[in-house]
């Protein structure tokens, strides 16, 4: 831990109705630093937002900002330095983007909130900030979910912010604009030193954009750590209860719960090759084995998620013999062969030979024809 | 891509430009209309001359028959629009207005059984009492939408019951007059149909003192009614005092719409329809430029009212209201009717 935090809690109990939901809450953000809240829906990921820009009542505790008590500061003085993108829909009537964007010169104007052409400046590098200039004359209540959310977070730079406050800012976005919207962020972390707290849904995108990263589950605090310490398939997997499936933390990505049951087909996979195969199965429903496959291959997480049985060797290691005989019987007692695979490696000779005497054998049928039979 | 918008940067200027030179060149047209108007025509030299020579022999009916009806006309119209912008702004909803929200018919009710209480007295009713009574009988009603507002969310629902209370508050108010003497009732009748008809000069000093302070008070807080448009929660972030805020502007509206009660009766639809018309005359919901155009509207449209009240079926007098109803109702379904095709709530 270094550096003073730019905002934090202290023994800080959030609520609605001077009810605590969360107590005891000891998060803090530093500038040049993104922390990330994450969590179930309902954990109060939001609540703690909005706790923190006084938008609630605290229940207990205090927020720190800039090293002074928020409930001290006036309001004028915690808008120059905190500013915020939430999930409230802004009417916006008869307002260009350019028009919202510089309702975040607020602080800085005069008694009538006449715009100077210092402010008008500082507005359109706000909206360049955002690429937004293709369509800052348009009417607000007329762009897309991105291009508001752009427009938003422009507003909030023209605040001229030390710290950005946001509430799920990626939610409604398509994948190009979340990462876009993230991509702003973490250029602002890096060129205007601002800190950033906000709370993501999207785990993977959480784990990529957040210096540390807050999980909020329980009614409380869970942990608070780095990515690399947070993002681990059996903690995800608890936080969020997961039971109807599991996360996998090195892709950030999520499988559904495997199919039970005996496996009626055993698939020969490897290279990244199984992936689609092992989904396609999973999704209609039929229970398969899967093999022979290195803990260092890039279908291993995959098929440990998916398929009921799996035969497996260490990292980058070939199968040795007996592990080659006993796939061999499996594959045949199972009776239907799929394989995604058909040139092999020298370190793959043992899946060469699976394939081989599968097709001997007569075993071997195409995914199309096994997904076909389950509907027969 | 300076100014607030290549594409309306010049153009929205001149849109300002025009759009207030239009409502000035109409106040002053209508002005005029008005005085010449009437049972007595004048010709423009005699209004001239009753106008700026105190010794002229047009002097009475020019000042003492016209502007003592006109000038209210155009202060209380102004204040009129203004309270159903502010109660636009603070309800977020397009079609709030003093008069639909029954804020009117509960200055009304109390105003009523204040003046029978005076009157049956035999005490004469000062124009302070009457904006105090009037100021009270809104509040009232105003505490009952507020709680309303509170549970539902839905701004239709907000607005039919604000149109219940008002119904409430006009079915009481009837029902006290039946109480009051028979010399009173024509009088509290006429009044209580909305009418400029009855405002003496004394009145006016007063309503000025009243209406002119809210104005400029109102168009002070044209700052913290722009960031009030985008939400509360944004408001606050950018430094908005909230609750100071909603409180000033329930008082504004209450004190702008309570003093056009006090004096003209509730006159419909006005509250509504101007913010509207100015809204899309101007393409903008700036408050630093609605409230003088919603205040110069309302002045204009009440004017235009009122001349037809007075002169459509002369010697016959129309109530203001039925005449504003006619322009103004329309108006609100087109505006509900937009909102529907917007898929607005």
């Amino acid at each position: 831990m270094s550096g003073t935090y730019y905002l934090s809690t202290e023994r800080l109990s959030v609520g609605y109705g001077g009810k605590a939901l969360i107590e005891n809450i000891e998060i803090g953000v530093r500038r040049g630093e993104i922390l990330t809240l994450i969590g179930p829906n309902g954990s109060g990921k939001s609540t703690i937002l909005k706790s923190m820009i006084k938008e609630l009542k605290l229940v207990a505790g205090t927020v720190v900002l800039d090293g002074r008590d928020m409930q001290g500061l006036k309001e004028r003085e915690i808008a120059k330095r905190l500013a915020i993108v939430m999930t409230e829909r802004i009417k916006g009537e008869l307002m260009t983007c350019w028009d919202v964007a510089s309702t975040g010169r607020y602080p800085y104007t005069g008694r009538l909130g006449l715009l100077t052409n210092e402010d008008r400046a500082i507005v359109d590098a706000a909206i360049r900030t955002v690429h937004a200039e293709d369509f800052a004359q348009q009417p607000f209540n007329e762009i897309s979910d991105g291009q508001r959310q752009r427009i938003l977070l422009a507003r909030a730079i023209c605040q001229q912010p030390e710290i950005i406050v946001l509430d799920e800012p990626t939610s409604f976005l398509d994948v190009r604009h979340k990462l876009e919207l993230l991509d702003i962020l973490k250029t602002m972390v890096k060129e205007r030193d601002v800190a950033v707290i906000m709370s993501l849904h999207e785990l993977d995108l959480a784990e990529k954009v957040s210096d540390r990263v807050v999980c909020v589950a329980h009614n409380r605090i869970d942990r608070c750590d780095t990515p690399e310490n947070i993002f681990k398939d059996d903690y995800i997997t608890s936080l969020y209860g997961i039971e109807n499936g599991s996360f996998n933390a090195l892709f950030g990505s999520v499988e559904l719960k495997k199919t039970p049951g005996a496996p009626q087909v055993f698939v020969i996979g490897g290279g990244g090759s199984g992936i689609p195969a092992y989904r396609a199965l999973q999704r209609n429903g039929v229970p398969f084995a899967a093999g022979i496959l290195p803990k260092s291959d890039l279908d291993y997480p995959v098929a440990r998620a998916l398929a009921v049985e799996l035969i497996e060797v260490s990292a980058f290691a070939a199968a040795d013999e007996k592990t080659a005989a006993a796939a061999e019987a499996r594959m045949k007692a199972i009776g239907r062969v799929v394989s995604t695979v058909e040139t092999f490696g020298e370190t793959n000779a043992a899946n060469r030979r699976l394939y081989e005497t599968a097709k001997a054998n007569g075993l071997l049928c195409t995914l199309d024809a096994v997904l076909k039979g389950v509907d027969a | 891509m300076h100014a607030d918008g290549a594409r309306t940067g010049i153009s929205q200027r001149t849109r300002l430009t025009l759009g207030f030179a239009f409502l000035c060149a109409a106040l002053i047209a209508l002005m005029f209309w008005n005085i010449v108007a009437g049972s007595a025509e004048l010709t423009l030299s005699e209004v001239f001359d009753g106008l700026f020579h105190a010794a002229s022999p047009h002097r009475a009916i020019v000042m003492n028959a016209r502007m003592v009806r006109i000038v209210p006309a155009i202060l209380l119209g102004g204040a009129l629009a203004l309270s159903g912008f502010l109660l636009q702004t603070f309800f977020a909803n397009p079609i709030a207005g003093p008069f639909i929200l029954g804020i009117s018919s509960g200055a009304k009710l109390v105003l009523s059984i204040t003046m029978i209480a005076f009157l049956s007295r035999g005490v004469a009713v000062g124009s302070v009492t009457l904006i105090a009574a009037s100021f009270l009988g809104a509040m009232l009603s105003m505490g009952f939408v507020l709680a309303i507002s509170a549970k539902v969310k839905r701004m239709s629902m907000l607005v039919i019951c604000g149109v219940m209370i008002g119904y409430i508050c006009s079915a009481i108010t009837e029902f006290v007059i039946r109480f009051a003497d028979d010399s009173n009732i024509v009088k509290l009748h006429d009044w209580a149909m909305g009418s400029f008809a009855s405002i003496k000069w004394d009145n006016v000093a007063v309503m000025t003192a009243v209406v002119l302070p809210a104005l400029v008070i109102t168009f002070f807080m044209s700052k913290p009614i722009g960031a009030y448009q985008l939400g509360e929660v944004y408001a606050k972030n950018l430094g908005v005092n909230i609750k100071a805020f909603r409180i000033a502007l329930i008082l504004l509206s209450g004190v702008l719409s309570a003093c056009v009660t006090a004096f003209a009766g509730p006159i419909s639809f006005v509250g509504v329809a101007v913010p509207h018309l100015m809204r899309r005359l101007f393409k903008t919901a700036k408050p630093i430029v609605m409230i003088p155009a919603c205040f110069l509207g309302g002045a204009v449209f009440c004017l235009l009212c009122d001349l037809i009240a007075r002169t459509a079926f002369a010697p016959n007098e129309l109530s203001i209201s039925s005449v504003t109803a006619v322009f103004g109702a329309p108006i609100v379904i087109l505006v509900m009717l937009r909102r529907q095709k917007e898929g607005a709530r």
